[in-house]
């Protein structure tokens, strides 16, 4: 599993990648959310997969899967989503400014 | 903090009130009497340590600095440094005096000028009185910034800034490469203190990094030291004001090369290699200063080479001496030993001597209006005075007696020819060069006297070709040169007091084998008889006195060197070529698209990460733990990998935002699998909202280019990015494999699993977020109201734009 799992996170990264070096921004906003799918997955498959029951006392289970691993992607989680809604809102008031989403238009300044 | 360390940081301190005094009394009293008591109340401070040290005992005080590295102040006051100090004071109190009537106080910037002279006074004093090599280096560094601020004075004029920007990169290059020495020679031995690698000399000579330690320690004393060939920098500096020249670039900063030649002698003369590039170096630039001088038309270009040239013949002289520490003690060390006394005595001579010829030049500049001396001519008369300190001057430079100039002259004389009789380090095939070298270019220092004197003083007066009316400097400015002309003569009739108090202890500070070993019977005498030396000195006069007076007659030869391969030409091709290198270069990189800067981090990754895990060997795939995979787990996969390449090839933008929310969901499906059903939830929320603020933003935004230009077939892919990206994957995989086949460490999750009991949750991960990591999951609020914040305020502004 965690093999098939680290492969699985290799594809993500390089989507991920492939799409954040192309010039449209809402390409660029695709492939930070596919990456950070993949930190998702690593961090969970690193924390152990299946190796007990959930990180719930109630249920009755003698063992649990690893709770750090599960706290650190939902906090990642959710500041994930934050940067993700900043992105997009730039994208769309730098497309109102500037006119383009083309990163290769975007160089220099009015100075130059 | 001794009396020692606030001698070093007083002109430091000083320095800070300058300004101050200068905007209270400069209508008044010229600010430079203020700044006048501090060289001499050390000066007197200094002359107080010449009994002790001159029986032998030396002042050390300790000052913690850096403790935790072994950085210390430690102020210690031997012979050598001793007599560097009273130089630095003595003739900074004399170049004081003689600015205050040299700048006049209604034009010039006095407050800046005596800051960075302080500042250069205490950053000297510092470095001569260090023990830490460390600290010995900051204050080294301090001396080529004031010596870069003191040049660029009248920074208004280009030239100046040429010349500044010019010793700024000759020396700074100079100061790190020392840097890098020191850094070896600490290395080798464990300490910063010079007086504890004394004891260490052994393990440095045997050790691998012996000679590159000492090539860059050289390179930092040649470069202040203005020996060949970085002696360029030194003609330009004359663009300082003179008192600067007469301080700085020849009594003492450019000395401060010499001293560290001399403070690290112990630890590594005696080796061919040291007394080779000291003494070699030091002869070709005796040499090559020498000739040039005599070319020179400007009288302070004749006077920068002529310094280049005698600091030349001092540096072969401690080259020379170090041969002593080969022989260890007895009387072909103390033969050598001698070498050592004349260089100290010519650096004591060349400071006096030097010092009055610049003020005198100096005043001829401030009387006439020009250092030319093609227009100079018969100020004889006008300027009796002056001349007479000019002939003291001049006369002593060129060796001849009864000035102190002939004294360490002859002593020269005598070192060159005794060392030619050496037998070690290959001398006896190229001994016999030492004597001609050091004869020949003594011919050339006679002429280039000669030039400074009669040139100006003898001759016609050429009155249209001045600027100025001609007449006697004031009396003021002429207390300094009189007070250094008067020395002059006074060490030629008294050498021994001197040498008693002075020599003996600095070359028992620099050859510590010997003054431990045996009496030093060191006895300097203007007439020792029909010798060798004096029949060299003889023939320089007579060779001399002929060359210049048909001086017209061979002058033509220096305009046959061609002027595209002198060394100011190499150097300015040298800085043009590097600049525009630089920029065509970082062009090329920096090309201003942010898609290529994050292909460099990328790139950086994949070789850093990547490069780590191969050169580490920490590449390894153990599946032995890994959980069983079942059917159903595989299809997700598969239905993942379909999605993230739908994102990848979709053509349209709404296909891609699905596909990346079903992307989304299976990850929660994972979440699921992985029994995490708090990340489920979450995620389920997260990725619905996130796809609705794509969908929105697809409103608003272009569609992809190519939609837009239907006539290209397919994603045009990009080669270099495929393989980047391609690349990325392949590192993060391997990186995930090797972490899940190594586990070095036990999982901490056992604490929190006690949650109920500490934190009275059934919920391990909640009781984390909102117990064990409360405060950190606070901030994550916070982070989350700021960007909701950035979002409204992004929204907002642009409809207030369109408002408008």
């Amino acid at each position: 599993m965690e093999s098939l799992m680290s492969i699985l996170i290799g594809v993500f990264f390089a989507i991920g990648t492939y799409l954040i070096l192309t010039k449209s921004l809402l390409r660029i906003i695709l492939g930070t959310s596919i990456i950070s799918h993949g930190v998702h997955l690593l961090i969970i498959t690193m924390g152990g997969v299946k190796a007990g029951g959930p990180p719930l006392l109630g249920l009755g289970s003698t063992s649990f899967t690893d709770a750090l691993p599960q706290a650190l992607i939902l906090t990642a989680i959710v500041i994930n989503f934050a940067t993700t809604a900043i992105f997009l809102v730039l994208s769309y008031r730098s497309y109102k400014v500037l006119g383009t989403d083309d990163t290769a238009q975007m160089r220099g300044n009015e100075d130059e | 903090m001794s009396l020692l360390h606030i001698m070093i940081l007083i002109p430091f301190i000083f320095a800070i009130f300058v300004p101050l005094l200068y905007k209270l009394f400069n209508s008044r009293i010229h600010t430079g009497w203020f700044v006048l008591i501090i060289p001499v109340v050390i000066f007197i401070y200094l002359l107080r340590f010449i009994p002790g040290i001159s029986s032998g005992e030396a002042a050390y005080q300790s000052l913690n600095w850096i403790p935790s590295f072994g950085i210390n102040f430690d102020a210690y006051v031997d012979g050598l440094g001793l007599v560097f100090g009273l130089l630095i004071t003595g003739i900074g109190a004399l170049v004081i005096l003689y600015s205050i009537y040299y700048l006049s106080k209604e034009k010039e910037a006095l407050h800046n000028f005596y800051v960075y002279l302080l500042m250069f006074m205490g950053a000297m004093l510092g470095l001569v009185f260090s023990d830490n090599i460390l600290v010995l280096y900051v204050f080294w560094e301090l001396t080529s910034i004031s010596s870069f601020l003191l040049i660029a004075y009248w920074y208004q004029r280009e030239k100046s800034r040429y010349g500044a920007q010019k010793s700024m990169l000759i020396t700074i290059f100079g100061g790190l490469a020392m840097l890098s020495g020191f850094i070896m020679l600490s290395m080798m031995t464990d300490t910063y203190s010079i007086r504890e690698m004394f004891t260490q000399v052994d393990t440095i000579t045997g050790h691998s990094l012996f000679i590159p330690a000492m090539i860059l320690v050289l390179i930092g004393a040649f470069t202040k030291s203005a020996q060949f060939p970085f002696s360029i920098w030194l003609p330009d500096a004359m663009e300082a004001p003179t008192p600067i020249s007469a301080y700085l670039h020849s009594a003492t900063m450019v000395k401060a090369g010499i001293y560290l030649v001399a403070r690290f002698t112990p630890v590594f003369g005696g080796t061919s290699e040291w007394f080779w590039l000291v003494s070699g170096i030091g002869l070709i630039t005796l040499l090559y200063g020498s000739v040039n001088a005599v070319r020179q038309t400007d009288l302070k270009g004749l006077l920068a080479y002529s310094t280049i040239s005698q600091l030349g013949l001092i540096m072969s002289l401690l080259g020379i001496g170090s041969a002593a520490l080969y022989f260890g003690y007895g009387d072909e060390a103390d033969l050598y030993a001698a070498a050592i006394t004349a260089a100290i005595f010519h650096m004591i001579n060349h400071s006096t001597f030097k010092g009055a010829l610049f003020m005198v030049v100096g005043i001829v500049d401030h009387e006439t209006g020009t250092r030319d001396i093609r227009r100079l001519g018969g100020l004889m008369t006008i300027m009796p005075i002056t001349f007479t300190v000019a002939v003291i001057g001049a006369f002593s430079m060129a060796g001849l007696p009864p000035f102190n100039g002939f004294l360490s002259k002859e002593m020269f004389f005598a070192s060159v020819v005794d060392v030619s009789n050496l037998t070690e380090f290959n001398m006896d095939t190229f001994g016999i060069l030492f004597p001609i070298i050091a004869w020949v270019a003594s011919v050339f220092t006679f002429i280039y006297s000669m030039i400074l004197v009669f040139k100006t003083f003898r001759g016609k007066y050429k009155p249209e070709r001045l600027e100025k009316k001609a007449h006697e400097a004031p009396i003021g400015m002429l207390i300094s040169p009189i007070i250094l002309a008067s020395l002059v003569v006074i060490f030629f009739f008294f050498p021994n007091m001197i040498g008693d108090y002075l020599l003996k202890p600095s070359v028992a500070a620099v050859l510590p084998a010997i003054a431990e070993n045996s009496i030093m019977d060191m006895y300097i005498t203007p007439w020792h008889g029909w010798n060798t030396e004096l029949f060299m000195t003889i023939g320089v006069i007579a060779l001399g006195t002929l060359m210049y007076i048909s001086l017209r007659k061979w002058a033509g030869i220096y305009r046959m060197y061609p002027q595209s391969i002198t060394l100011n030409a190499i150097y300015n091709s040298a800085l043009d070529k590097a600049q525009s290198w630089s920029a065509s270069l970082t062009d090329k990189y920096m090309t201003g698209y942010i898609r290529d800067y994050i292909a460099y981090l990328f790139g950086f990754f994949i070789l850093f990460v990547g490069g780590t895990l191969i050169v580490t060997n920490s590449i390894s795939f153990d599946a032995s733990n890994n959980a069983p995979v079942n059917f159903y787990e595989i299809a997700l996969m598969v239905a993942m990998i379909v999605a993230a390449f739908t994102v990848l090839l979709a053509k349209s933008r709404l296909t891609a935002i699905i596909s990346l929310g079903v992307l989304g969901y299976l990850v929660s499906m994972f979440f699921v699998i992985f029994r995490a059903p708090d990340l489920a939830l979450t995620q389920l929320v997260v990725e619905t909202v996130t796809t609705a603020l794509f969908l929105l933003c697809f409103y608003h935004l272009p569609r992809f280019k190519e939609q837009v230009h239907k006539e290209k077939k397919g994603v045009p892919f990009k080669p270099l990015n495929l393989i980047i990206s391609i690349g990325v994957g392949v590192v993060v995989t391997l990186f995930a494999l090797s972490a899940n086949g190594t586990r070095l460490f036990e999982p901490i999750a056992g604490f929190y699993e006690d949650s109920y009991k500490l934190a009275g949750a059934k919920n391990i991960v909640n009781a984390i977020l909102v117990d064990f990591r409360g405060i950190d999951t606070m901030l994550e609020i916070f982070v989350l109201c700021i960007a909701a914040l950035s979002v409204y305020t992004l929204v907002k502004l642009g409809l207030s734009r369109r408002e408008k």
